[in-house]
């Protein structure tokens, strides 16, 4: 992308980012959980065998995907529930890094927050019960803004912490690589 | 200068006479067009004004409209801007009070409360009152100095419209719900990425670098108009007491301003692109944000309480009829005041547990600044003992004034001292105190200036009665919204809450305030009201109509757009007082082209012809560009690079240096 | 003498028929009684001020009402001021020099009896503010004895506290007003506060310092017991929570530590052990819930516990969506952590 390129659409976007305020700003209201995320026991919706069409995208996808407020929450619980012990601050260590484009169970919200409500083989514990629906979300909203994927203006660049990675206002958009060519 | 008619009169024989009569003609109009290049003895009266005012006024139509560099047009739009920036930021403070008029009410919640009271905050302190004084000033220091224009009129253009344009961007951002809600002075870390995800605190910032770099401008422009434009004879010690509030403030505002700029630029950063100022695990320091800012905050009170000085020693010299007492001692302590505001701020910061002999020095500035003030009340009320007074509206505001204005400077010396300072700080009882000295202190001199002013602006004075029932409304409204905050704060009630329990003792001065409100916003209105229908059906003003003593009452009201036909010359400080007839003028100024007389420093002798700019389109494009700029470096860094290129063409085709192409001037025989 | 006229302030301000558990008026402890003198001396030199300017305006006002000729030429230079005018204006300077001093080393001697009365404490409590709630450690040199729990204090009367102040995210203040000024809680600094309680009583603080969206619930409640009391209430608080007996708190129980409770609260005792909430061990023998915003009741637990986000909308605490059965279990429970 050229420089020049960039730039018309850092004003095309500015503009269109203000007038997209809402949905980035949006506190949804809690008082309505959100219902399950996945039924108990469901399989990760990351193999398409015969070459069919992925699944649709979660209609819960959008009040989370670019949402500021969720992503920030995202972030508290990612400390509280001692994430970092395993995946550290999105490095990795004794779980997968976070901050990558590597997806083994895909980097959509909803396969994440299955991932996290159902646990995955190799040690990533179910959190079904031990956290509600809506914290299961935030927490995928925020494991995605990790590696760049929602939109810049949503995400906050550092918490009030020890500095880790790259703010993540600046952390580039991978390219997805594996099969997973589902709307992220 | 060819003879039109040579090739005529060759062309057709005449007799004698005839071409005698011509040559005659032609001789007369040469030497018409070589004696009126400049005013003066040869020029005067209604031609002279005919001839200025062809030079002096902008084009007509949208593009001149916008292009104006005229200081009474921006000074009006500023002043127009203001107060509508005013009834919004007071329609925030009346949802605010529904709100707390009943302890555990529902009717705003949390998240809508906190934007509230951070735009009212916002706009009152950014939007308002800054701007307001500068758009007064703006106006009036031209015509009180006896010049054409201010210095610089393309910047004062572009003052303007960055202040516009941040207060559109502030009010567009609470329209699409991303108003900020971090308080008017965003404490980190809650503005912090953390704690204030999304554009809402950038929001807050940005508009702080807009209204910062408007009043920066503004500050230069009147800083060097009243030390160089002033009439010939005006020196330092016969200027009025007005102008030298000015200047005092516009050097405060060119101190203090920058440290604002920079905490905001710096929150910015953090949440922009993940610095760590802000941030105590990275060494950074969550204090800093408060130093800072107070260090900005203080004087900025002083930025506007001072101007508001200015305006009641102008009106209690008016309507007591006789120069204000101790004119040097006000001047003395418009200066000290202005120096002392500046080793204040630590008082903002008593609870924050920096070291407490620190403190101490902060509580003897902070007491000590109120010394300079006592000293200008004393010389207002010497005035008053010693003079004339009549009881016309402004002088209601201006008594208005130093019954509410001291008690909030006596609020303000129990807050300077740490033991109470640690009970009442973030208590309704400060909430009191500064509505105490920004309303009673800055707001009843405003308006009691606006109805001293508004003949002079708009050549119509406002209704007598009218202006009377307001402001008893606006008094008994005031005291009745703000006296039992000094109580709730003691019973306990902190700021910025949206709601507080029932049982505390808390609901009868919640209840009394919210009612008060109501009366200040009925004042507000019928102020408003009154304004408007005088300007249609006010009885018309002469020149003078109050009969005062300096240079803006000698020229009509409004006064052209030259301002005054000939440059008066001052021998004393109140000069239409002390000049029987006609003033002194000084003459040869051009009038076929826009010219003002520059004067020394002090004592004001001529110096300097200085050709002023046309009207130009470049200060709205300039400033459109540094908008767009500020806007989108919200978004993204690279609006601060990519951004270089509309701001440099904007700027390059602004300062282009000119040729001279002036028509040359005619010598005069 | 001081006493008696510091309780007249009060009455004078119509205040006295409320309780004072969350006033300045409180006078509950040796710093707001410091503060109450002060504030008097002050409150009398400013009002004295006051009376003299108005004096002075209204004199000026009707002296020349009433003068036959002013001393004042309506145009032209030659005006004269009162020949005491001058010496008027210095002696105005001179008291407003000396009351203002005179306020200022009541001020510093008041801050230098505060400093003292902060020396010699007994007691040291760690207060960990977050948002919106309050973390309460007493702090013991018998590790056995450190006690943790939230958003509520109690002090033995008469025994210096000494509170230190920290804060988990922003900035919060800790004000107790009817026993002592404020302090404000920082990230990334540790400062603290001292009180020595006077009487006892129970008394109300608030967060004092903006702190985000439910800044107005965050209070604390502070119980200030004879010493007796306090020992009993600190030995009382040290045992783990009281095992369920029946099969209704069994099975509260029984989410209560398996569900999301335990991910972030800890009740002693029980495998619940999260440490990013507060404490709920002996969460029924608080006088409130969530910090301040209800009073502890059973039709408030369920409320609380049902839908905190309707009551405190934007905690951290979420809404889990309990079905009756579970809700009626959970508060069961939590009912008997006495």
């Amino acid at each position: 992308m050229s420089s020049r390129f960039r730039a018309s659409l850092l004003f095309l976007g500015a503009a269109a980012l203000t007038l997209a305020a809402c949905e980035r700003e949006e506190h949804h209201s809690r008082s309505k959980p959100i219902g399950e995320t996945v039924p108990a026991g469901s399989s990760p919706q990351t193999i398409y065998p015969g070459g069919s069409v992925p699944p649709a995208l979660d209609a819960r996808a959008k009040l989370f995907n670019n949402n500021a407020n969720a992503i920030s929450m995202g972030q508290t619980l990612y400390q509280q529930m001692n994430c970092v012990g395993c995946h550290s601050h999105g490095g990795g260590g004794m779980g997968p890094p976070l901050m990558d484009d590597q997806w083994r169970y895909g980097g959509r919200i909803d396969q994440i927050a299955t991932t996290i409500a159902e646990g995955r083989p190799n040690g990533m514990p179910a959190w079904r019960g031990k956290l509600t629906e809506d914290q299961i979300w935030d927490l995928a909203a925020y494991v995605r803004s990790m590696s760049g994927l929602p939109s810049k203006d949503a995400v906050s660049s550092r918490s009030e912490s020890m500095s880790g990675p790259t703010p993540q206002t600046l952390t580039a958009k991978p390219q997805p690589t594996n099969s997973d060519a589902a709307p992220q | 200068m060819t003879d039109v008619r040579a090739d005529a009169f060759d062309a057709a024989p005449a007799r004698q006479s005839e071409r005698e009569r011509v040559e005659a003609e032609n001789r007369q109009l040469a030497e018409e067009r070589k004696k009126i290049a400049r005013d003066g003895p040869k020029l005067k009266g209604e031609k002279l004004a005919a001839r200025l005012d062809l030079a002096w006024r902008r084009p007509r139509g949208i593009i001149g409209w916008l292009a104006t560099v005229d200081h009474k047009e921006i000074g009006r739009r500023y002043i127009i801007t203001a107060l509508g920036f005013f009834v919004l930021g007071g329609i925030m403070a009346l949802l605010m009070r529904l709100q707390l008029a009943q302890p555990d009410s529902n009717l705003i919640g949390a998240e809508r409360y906190n934007q509230l009271f951070t735009m009212h905050g916002s706009t009152m302190m950014f939007l308002f009152a800054v701007p307001v004084m500068e758009g007064v000033a703006v106006y009036i220091i031209p015509l009180m100095l006896g010049t054409r224009s201010t210095a610089f009129p393309r910047l004062n253009a572009f003052s303007y419209y960055m202040y516009l344009f941040g207060g559109l961007m502030l009010w567009g951002a609470f329209v699409l719900n991303i108003a900020p809600d971090v308080g008017w002075f965003a404490y980190t870390p809650l503005s912090g990425p953390q704690f204030s995800p999304g554009k809402r605190a950038d929001v807050w910032a940005q508009m702080i670098t807009f209204t910062e770099v408007a009043a920066l401008a503004a500050a230069v422009v009147l800083t060097s108009t009243i030390l160089k434009c002033r009439a010939p004879g005006m020196t330092l010690a016969r200027m009025p007491l007005f102008a030298w509030a000015m200047l005092v403030v516009a050097v405060m505002i060119i101190f203090s301003m920058p440290s604002v700029a920079l905490c905001s630029g710096m929150l910015i950063s953090d949440r922009l692109v993940g610095t760590n100022f802000y941030n105590a695990a990275e060494h950074g320091d969550a204090l800093l944000w408060q130093h800072l800012f107070w260090f900005f905050g203080h004087p900025e009170v002083y930025i506007i309480f001072l101007p508001a000085t200015g305006f009641v020693s102008v009106m209690v010299e008016t309507f007591c009829r006789r120069p204000v007492f101790g004119h040097a001692v006000v001047v003395l302590a418009l200066i000290s005041t202005g120096i002392l505001a500046f080793g204040l701020w630590v008082h903002h910061m008593f609870a924050t547990g920096l070291p407490r002999v620190g403190y101490s020095f902060y509580t003897a500035a902070s007491m000590s600044v109120s010394i300079p003030t006592g000293l200008q009340i004393f010389c207002w009320l010497a005035t008053i003992w010693d003079g004339r007074p009549r009881f016309q509206v402004p002088m209601l505001y201006v008594v208005g004034f130093i019954v509410t204005f001291v008690i909030g400077g006596l609020t303000g010396v129990m807050v300077a001292a740490v033991p109470l300072d640690l009970q009442l700080h973030d208590t309704y009882f400060v909430v009191a105190h500064f509505h105490y000295v920004l309303i009673g202190g800055a707001v009843f001199p405003l308006l009691g200036i606006f109805t001293y002013w508004f003949p002079k602006i708009t050549g119509r004075m406002m209704n007598d009665t009218v202006g009377k029932v307001s402001f008893w409304l606006v008094f008994v409204g005031f005291h009745l919204t703000f006296f039992p905050m000094h109580l709730s704060g003691l019973l306990g009630m902190p700021r910025r809450v949206y709601t507080y329990p029932a049982g505390l003792g808390l609901e009868v001065p919640n209840l009394l305030s919210t009612l008060g409100t109501f009366i200040l916003a009925a004042a507000v209105v019928l102020f408003v009201v009154n304004g408007l229908i005088s300007l249609y059906r006010g009885v018309i003003a002469g020149p003078n109509p109050w009969g005062a003593a300096s240079l803006e009452w000698a020229t009509s009201s409004p006064p052209p757009v030259y301002n005054f036909e000939h440059i008066p010359v001052v021998e004393s400080d109140t000069p239409l007082w002390d000049v029987e007839g006609e003033l002194p003028v000084v003459t040869g100024l051009r009038v076929d082209e826009k010219e003002i007389l520059l004067t020394t420093v002090v004592a004001a002798a001529p110096d300097l012809r200085e050709p002023v700019p046309a009207a130009s389109l470049w200060p709205l494009i300039g400033a459109m560009a540094v908008g767009i700029v500020f806007v989108a470096s919200i978004f993204s860094p690279w609006a601060l690079v990519f951004g270089l290129v509309p701001c440099g063409i904007a700027f390059a085709a602004w300062f282009w240096p000119k040729e001279l192409k002036r028509n040359p001037e005619p010598v005069i025989s | 003498m001081t006493r008696r006229a510091t309780a007249i302030l009060p009455l004078l301000l119509g205040a006295c028929s409320y309780q004072h558990y969350q006033s300045a008026f409180g006078n509950a402890a040796v710093e707001d009684s410091q503060f109450l003198i002060l504030f008097t001396i002050f409150l009398v030199v400013c009002v004295v001020m006051y009376v003299l300017v108005m004096g002075f305006m209204l004199l000026g006002f009707l002296r020349s009402r009433g003068a036959a000729e002013a001393n004042v030429v309506e145009t032209g230079r030659h005006h004269h001021s009162h020949p005491l005018m001058r010496t008027a204006l210095i002696g105005w300077t001179a008291l407003i020099g000396v009351g203002l001093a005179a306020l200022a080393i009541a001020s510093f001697f008041t801050d230098r009896s505060m400093a003292k009365a902060a020396t010699g404490e007994k007691l040291s409590i760690t207060l960990t503010a977050n948002q919106w709630w309050w973390d309460v450690q007493y702090n013991s040199s018998d590790a056995s004895k450190t006690l943790r729990t939230a958003n509520e204090l109690h002090l033995p009367v008469g025994v210096p506290v000494r509170i230190t102040l920290a804060s988990n995210d922003v900035i919060h203040s800790f004000w107790v007003p009817s026993l002592a000024g404020k302090q404000d809680l920082i990230p990334g600094r540790e400062s603290d506060i001292t009180i020595v309680p006077k009487r006892t009583g129970i008394f109300r603080g608030q967060c004092a310092e903006f702190c985000g969206a439910q800044h107005a619930h965050m209070a604390l409640v502070v119980n200030v017991d004879s010493y007796p009391d306090f020992i009993k209430w600190w030995d009382h608080q040290l045992q783990p929570a009281a095992a369920p007996t029946n099969p209704v708190t069994l099975a509260g129980y029984e989410y209560v530590t398996t569900g999301p409770c335990g991910a972030c609260h800890n009740i002693g005792g029980t495998p619940a052990s999260g440490t990013v909430a507060p404490d709920l061990t002996h969460l029924a023998s608080r006088r409130s819930i969530a910090a301040g915003t209800l009073p502890m009741s059973e039709g408030n637990l369920y409320g609380w516990v049902e839908d905190p986000q309707s009551l405190k909308p934007g905690v951290k605490m979420p809404t889990i969506g309990l079905e009756p059965g579970q809700l009626h279990a959970v508060v069961a429970y939590l009912e008997t952590l006495k």
